[in-house]
């Protein structure tokens, strides 16, 4: 039996994202006396959570070797479809409402997972690959929130469902929970469930996982119906943040939830990541924007600042392949 | 007693061309029985259909005497038939534990994975069979004869009544071949029914108790292992006399065009020398993972290992990419067409030209007329079966795809042509017109390295045939002492 010491490259690369995420906190905290305050980092937590919500439902997709496009389109429908049962503002109410945040909330899910179902079924049933059926999804959600609102924004949402974006308990924001909370659940059902188990499976090796008599294709579905459902949550969080849900929401998210994945080192090739890494990656786009904004950075250049760290990240995870 | 497994006149194509037309098999609880049969003889397709891996276009199959119709190989299992596959499947970033109870993982409390459980009984089940190998080893860290290990541990594990070993030790060293024995042993003592695949001929003799042979998709015999010799037994894997199928007039010279000495290549081919003269065609002979495909590799510039010394023409070629292998005078016709071969959504034209777009452009500029000229010489000369240059090679059958892949060598204007096995999946009428190409080549005074599973196929076109056996020259043959029998001897 040989103990394997891990030199310092595989050190980098196993914990390369925290002492990553440690250095952008340390040099932050050096630069501006406002980002170590505790105002600052809850802000910072709270812009992070629709994003990780989103990204955590992209980790399971990116698992199986597929990719979600949709997420930022079915942000937008989800959010107002449960805004339309939430709102006291005869613009966009539906029937007799407002209804009980509970029963907005359970519809908004409900459709987010609908809009994730038919994505599912297109991928694991008719082999459409993931990136054409879900740029197909992320028009025709968009379509449908446009549709459905008629391109007017919902407003006057009701007090009680606005808490989850709006509300705190003990000084912590909800939207921090609520990353908290889907965080624990996934990371739990990855690591311990055999469902987690046959997801890491799927996108490992397809074959295999067939000729152990796994139900490939309901694994398959069964991702996009989570990540449909964490978009639909995220999308819900935002209109009760800002109040009111608007039909050009989420548009690009879908693009920093999967660069939240790639950072937190999970492979497009499937089969490899862990969910924690994607709550790291997520923080770390979250205290990078922060960190710009506090240095007077314009919005511009932060674009192109994270266009290299993705980048950079993923060619840290191909030279991780190359010595395998 | 009814058989624990009946097959009757299953029958499977691919695309029109037949795999599989009458494969029949009977197994016996309490016995293993041997499945022969070269390559391309449907043994793959067979055992794929069992498993639920491939539809069948017809036949049937009963388990104990019902009839059964598995939609999937979960299907499979559940009727208590588990397989061995011949290539290895493991998920890499796994355990061995999470490979070998995937899908079955032991649960505790909240759906939560028992995992302390799981790794128990794997490494339970590892030392029972005496593998050296620890439940909690990543794939990816295990050598290959440990990942076939832990597949044969996996196949064995669910306990099935039919197991199903797709040459289980093309990988394995004599010690661990010795523990599977063991395993299998036990199993026919408990009343297990096993269907071995093996080219190794003396492990059929020394474990099964039945035969069955397959040829050409068809079922030919079957009865016990102790009413055969192994020579007979050969005779009927092997089949039919060589027949006139064969073009060859081709002359072998004395001038030297290609040494090769101490080539290395993946699969653990080492310190490999062979000449090469012209006018000749060398057979590359061996069993499945012998490394004949990586020495071809290694000679075309696509492999890691640089090791060895390739002279062409008496001056040292050093080919480190593809790119220095076409300077040196060498083409390469790939095993498999569609994956490397050919630019499959393009046309007969464009594939063609694909690799002399130098010559046949002019700054840049493709040269139109001169591209279509080419084309249509190469059309002519190969007797391509096409509607015009323009249809896509998609439309066009196995055979005349496979001679797109060798015009399109052809227009290099090649010295030595790497062929790796360039009949497969290709009908009668055109392979006999693939040999004669071969043959004209040859006798132009180029010559040919030409790996072949096709025992047939060494025998009718070979001037002398290097047999390797795990990436070790195993011996060498010359026309006059080729026989399918001394092949196999060589390689198993």
């Amino acid at each position: 039996m040989t103990m394997t010491i891990p030199n310092s490259g595989q050190i980098l690369q196993r914990y390369g994202i925290f002492i990553a995420l440690f250095v952008m906190c340390l040099t932050l905290a050096v630069i501006s006396e406002n980002f170590l305050s505790t105002r600052n980092i809850l802000n910072v937590l709270r812009q992070t959570s629709i994003n990780g919500i989103l990204a955590i439902g992209m980790t399971f997709v990116i698992l199986t070797r597929g990719i979600d496009l949709s997420v930022g389109s079915v942000v937008a429908f989800a959010g107002l479809v449960a805004a339309s049962l939430a709102t006291t503002s005869a613009t966009g109410m539906v029937g007799n409402g407002p209804y009980p945040a509970l029963l907005a909330i359970a519809v908004g899910m409900a459709v987010g997972m609908a809009c994730g179902a038919v994505s599912g079924v297109i991928v694991s049933r008719f082999h459409v690959p993931a990136f054409v059926a879900t740029l197909g999804m992320l028009s025709a959600a968009r379509g449908m929130a446009l549709i459905y609102s008629g391109g007017r924004p919902i407003p006057s949402l009701t007090e009680e469902f606005r808490w989850i974006g709006t509300g705190s308990v003990g000084g912590i924001p909800v939207p921090i929970f609520l990353l908290l909370g889907t965080f624990a659940v996934a990371h739990f059902v990855l690591t311990q469930t055999r469902f987690g188990r046959h997801v890491y499976a799927v996108g490992g090796n397809p074959h295999a996982a067939k000729v152990s008599g796994l139900p490939v294709r309901r694994i398959r579905f069964t991702v996009y119906v989570i990540a449909g459902a964490l978009a639909g949550l995220a999308g819900m969080v935002l209109a009760a943040r800002t109040g009111s849900a608007l039909p050009q929401a989420g548009i690009a998210y879908e693009l920093d939830a999967i660069a939240a994945v790639v950072i937190g080192g999970t492979s497009l090739a499937g089969g490899v990541g862990r969910v924690t890494g994607t709550l790291i990656g997520a923080l770390l786009i979250g205290v990078m924007n922060n960190g710009l904004d506090l240095m007077g950075v314009e919005s511009y250049y932060q674009q192109v600042i994270k266009g290299v760290l993705i980048v950079a990240a993923v060619m840290l995870d191909q030279s991780k392949n190359k010595q395998d | 007693m009814t058989p624990i497994l009946e097959v009757e006149r299953l029958a499977k194509s691919f695309s029109g061309v037949p795999a599989l037309i009458d494969g029949r098999f009977r197994l016996e609880a309490g016995s293993v029985h041997a499945l022969c049969g070269g390559n391309g003889a449907g043994k793959s397709t067979f055992l794929k259909i069992i498993m639920g891996l491939l539809e069948r276009d017809a036949g049937t199959i009963r388990r104990n005497g019902h009839e059964v119709d598995f939609a999937g190989p979960s299907g499979a299992l559940r009727n208590g038939i588990a397989i061995v596959e011949q290539e290895l499947s493991p998920v890499p970033a796994m355990t061995a534990a999470e490979n070998i109870y995937m899908g079955r993982e032991p649960l505790r409390s909240f759906g939560r994975i028992d995992f302390a459980t799981m790794n128990r009984r794997t490494q339970h089940l590892l030392d029972g069979f005496g593998f050296a190998i620890r439940a909690t080893d990543l794939m990816m860290d295990l050598t290959i004869a440990q990942t076939q290990l832990v597949e044969i541990a996996k196949a064995l594990s669910y306990d099935a009544e039919v197991i199903i070993l797709d040459e289980p030790t093309s990988a394995l060293g004599e010690a661990e071949a010795e523990h599977l024995f063991d395993a299998i042993a036990t199993l026919k003592a408990k009343g297990k029914g096993l269907i071995y695949v093996s080219h190794r001929l003396s492990e059929v003799f020394s474990i099964a108790d039945h035969y069955t042979v397959f040829r050409d998709g068809r079922f030919v015999e079957d009865g016990a292992i102790g009413d055969i010799s192994k020579d007979q037994l050969i005779q009927l894997i092997v089949g039919r006399p060589l027949s006139e199928e064969f073009i060859k007039e081709n002359t072998v010279g004395d001038q030297v065009v290609m040494r090769v000495q101490g080539l290395a290549a993946q699969r653990g081919v080492r310190d490999l020398s062979f000449q090469l003269h012209q006018g000749e065609i060398l057979g590359l002979y061996g069993l499945m993972g012998a490394g004949r495909t990586e020495v071809l590799e290694r000679l075309f510039g696509l492999s890691s290992e640089t090791a060895g010394r390739i002279e062409i023409g008496g001056i040292e070629a050093r080919i480190l990419r593809p790119k220095d292998a076409i300077a040196a005078g060498l083409a390469f016709v790939t095993e498999d067409r569609k994956q490397t071969g050919l630019v499959l959504s393009g046309s007969v034209r464009e594939n063609l030209c694909l690799s002399s777009l130098g010559k046949l452009s002019l700054g840049g500029w493709m040269q139109g007329k001169q591209e279509a000229e080419s084309a249509a010489n190469m059309i002519d000369v190969l007797k391509i079966k096409t509607a015009g240059d323009a249809m896509g090679v998609e439309n066009l059958s196995g055979g005349n795809q496979q001679k797109v892949v060798l015009g399109k060598w052809f227009l290099t204007e090649p010295k030595i042509l790497l062929l790796d096995e360039p009949t497969r999946g290709v009908d009668v009428g055109a392979k006999r017109e693939i040999y004669r190409v071969m043959s004209d080549f040859a006798r132009a005074g180029g010559a040919v390295i030409m790996v072949s599973s096709e025992t047939d196929e060494i025998l009718g076109m070979a001037d002398r045939v290097i047999v390797l056996r795990d990436g070790h020259m195993a011996g060498e043959l010359t026309r006059e002492m080729l026989s399918a029998e001394e092949l196999l001897r060589l390689a198993a």
